[in-house]
């Protein structure tokens, strides 16, 4: 390439070097700044120290706050995760072996509720979920017995899987949307049976599609608050809600700090994953 | 020789089209076999049907006496080079290679061996650990039959597999491929639009058209001999014209009676001349059996593609003698240079030079006009 070419690369990126420079990486300085400083901006590991010490009262045992709504809001997260995993995945197979026209309609259908605010959404479940709510109604209508399920950790639960199953499913569709038929049958040509072909050709080439998947599914899982506030009646505080109320209440620095553990368990996480998925993906000598 | 494959009785339609149309074909072990048509004819469909990813609609394909029409791909012991090669993208050259082994579940040591050695036969043996992304075209093909063969099938199923190569390398695999059909002792099923390649390559030809057979045989008697105008004009280049046999050994085309070496006609019968554009010598006009203008000159290399007019008919003649445009010239024809065949559904559709163009003729689009005159 040319000096020239080069640079009108480098000029027709600017605006989105200015942009990301402005809104995300002076920002993530912010919070590791506020994180590691007192009220008055005087250097300080307080605010780090409190989130793995801070201690309070559950049910007369004394546990340690932070760490706890951490544990939970990572379990709950991960749970999640592992169910939109679970239906998301097949969903996205069925989908992307459906005739044209299906797919379409199936997207479609993914992305309708898309389109609706999320406040609305998680609304729309409590209305459901509620102890004389639809599902209960259409329960005893059918002669079962009513089920309490509003507040607790099952209905937080079901509100993540359902807002953020399409962000399950489309990554993993569109990479095995574009999986070469002729591949499956070479597979089959090798000797593979259904179950062979799922394992030894589609699951390691959606492995990619899987991680960015999990990636878009766990970290607004792990982070979430309002779900947690309307579907689990404000019983289960989860870290986002933390963080919240430690920004509602003007405690910056305290928030910033847990934004900033937070988003570091979130990173090794994924590098993690990646790491893993890599060995696996192109593992040249991993099976000798 | 034993029959490995036979295909009985066979027709196939998609969607209502009929791709297939009542195909009988029998394929004997060891031997390298091509079908050969231009694209629609219905021979990566046959292919298809002897790899097991569809099924006829009628007929049977039988595997060394067995109806095998229902049983699965995996389960036949036939594998298939795919035009794409279809590589897998997950895999290295090593894992890809071992792939057929690893679903058998056979022993590590051996599977290293096996792989190893495939490698060496395709000769890439420095490339075991390179991911297939990083491969050239050619050397990814050598990874797809190194894959196919591996699992040391009977039956080695190859569907246009030198199509996306350049032609220097497609001459070059075409050697390779002889040579490990020969060393393996695998029957090679290879599919080609490519008459060039199939006549070097094959031990039998199966020429094909619309969905049937038109013909089989070796690569000369198909070349020597072709039954109708389809396979005379697919297969090389010909000049096909309509003449009348007098009697044995006697024809007359182009307003001239000709000795010829066939036989076995009815007098007076009505049928197709081929006469081969390297089989005509050009001599002066007054000792010509024909004589015509030239029209055009092309030089392609090892000889001139003189294009000469005769009352009409543009034949096509391959000589290394230089004529001129408009230059008169006579023709002479020796009688084992005369090809003879029945009428068929073909007639009149091919071998006139009006409307040529080599660009036209690579695209295997039949001449529109209808200018046969004798």
């Amino acid at each position: 390439m040319s000096k020239k070419s080069s640079l009108s690369t480098k000029l027709s990126l600017a605006p989105y070097s200015l942009w990301a420079a402005l809104f995300i990486v002076v920002p993530l300085i912010f919070v590791a700044y506020y994180a590691f400083t007192d009220n008055s901006f005087n250097f300080t590991f307080d605010n780090i120290s409190r989130f793995f010490t801070a201690k309070s009262k559950v049910e007369g045992a004394e546990v340690r706050t932070y760490l706890l709504i951490f544990w939970r809001s990572l379990k709950l997260a991960f749970i999640s995760t592992v169910i939109c995993l679970l239906l998301g995945y097949p969903l996205a197979y069925i989908m992307s072996r459906a005739k044209e026209r299906s797919q379409k309609i199936m997207m479609i259908l993914i992305m309708i509720p898309m389109w609706m605010n999320f406040l609305i959404r998680t609304y729309a479940w409590m209305t459901i979920l509620q102890d004389t709510g639809i599902l209960n109604s259409f329960l005893s209508a059918i002669g079962l017995r009513r089920i309490h399920i509003i507040g607790t950790e099952s209905a937080v639960v079901i509100g993540m899987v359902y807002d953020y199953l399409p962000y399950m499913v489309l990554p993993i569709y569109s990479i095995m949307a574009k999986m070469d038929d002729k591949l499956i049958e070479a597979a089959k040509d090798l000797g593979c049976n259904s179950a062979g072909i799922l394992r030894r050709v589609i699951i390691p080439l959606s492995l990619p599609g899987v991680l960015s998947g999990i990636t878009m599914v766990l970290i607004p899982s792990v982070s979430t608050f309002y779900i947690s506030q309307k579907l689990g009646n404000g019983k289960f505080f989860l870290i986002g809600d933390a963080i919240e109320g430690q920004f509602v209440a003007n405690n910056l620095h305290f928030a910033a700090a847990i934004s900033f553990i937070l988003m570091i368990v979130l990173l090794a996480v994924m590098a993690l994953m990646k790491r893993f998925t890599n060995n696996r993906v192109y593992g040249g000598g991993s099976t000798l | 020789m034993k029959k490995i494959i036979e295909l009985k009785n066979i027709s196939k339609s998609y969607d209502g089209n009929k791709v297939l149309d009542n195909i009988s074909l029998d394929i004997y072990d060891n031997e390298f076999l091509t079908l050969l048509g231009p694209s629609g004819c219905g021979k990566t469909t046959t292919l298809r049907l002897i790899g097991g990813f569809d099924q006829p609609d009628e007929g049977d394909v039988i595997f060394l006496g067995e109806r095998i029409n229902d049983v699965p791909p995996h389960k036949r012991h036939v594998n298939t080079v795919f035009q794409k090669y279809a590589l897998f993208p997950h895999l290295n050259v090593f894992e890809n290679v071992a792939f057929p082994l690893r679903v058998k579940k056979m022993p590590r040591e051996e599977i290293e061996k096996k792989v190893n050695d495939m490698l060496d036969l395709v000769m890439l043996s420095g490339f075991a650990r390179r991911r297939v992304s990083n491969l050239s075209g050619g050397q990814q093909q050598r990874v797809a039959i190194a894959r196919a063969l591996v699992n040391e099938p009977k039956v080695l199923l190859l569907d246009e597999p030198l199509g996306a190569l350049d032609l220097k390398l497609r001459k070059d695999m075409q050697q390779e491929l002889k040579k490990i059909q020969k060393a393996t002792g695998i029957t090679f099923i290879f599919v080609t639009h490519d008459q060039e390649e199939a006549l070097s390559m094959s031990d039998t030809i199966v020429v094909m058209s619309e969905g049937r057979i038109q013909q089989i045989g070796t690569s000369v008697d198909v070349y020597n001999e072709p039954v109708n105008a389809f396979v005379a004009d697919f297969i090389g280049e010909s000049n096909i014209l309509d003449g009348v046999m007098l009697e044995d050994l006697k024809v007359r085309f182009a307003g001239h009676t000709f000795t010829c070496v066939d036989k076995g006609f009815g007098r007076g019968e009505a049928v197709d001349v081929v006469i081969r554009p390297e089989d005509v010598d050009i001599v002066k006009e007054s000792e010509g059996m024909l004589t015509g203008t030239v029209t055009s000159v092309t030089f392609m290399g090892v000889h001139y593609e003189v294009i000469v007019d005769i009352a009409g008919f543009k034949w096509m003649i391959q000589t290394t003698d230089f004529v001129d445009v408009d230059e008169k010239i006579g023709l002479y024809i020796e009688p084992d240079a005369i090809h003879i065949m029945k009428k068929s559904e073909y007639s009149g559709m091919f071998g006139d030079y009006s409307s040529f163009s080599n660009e036209l003729d690579e695209l295997s689009i039949p001449p529109e006009e209808e200018g046969d005159e004798s």
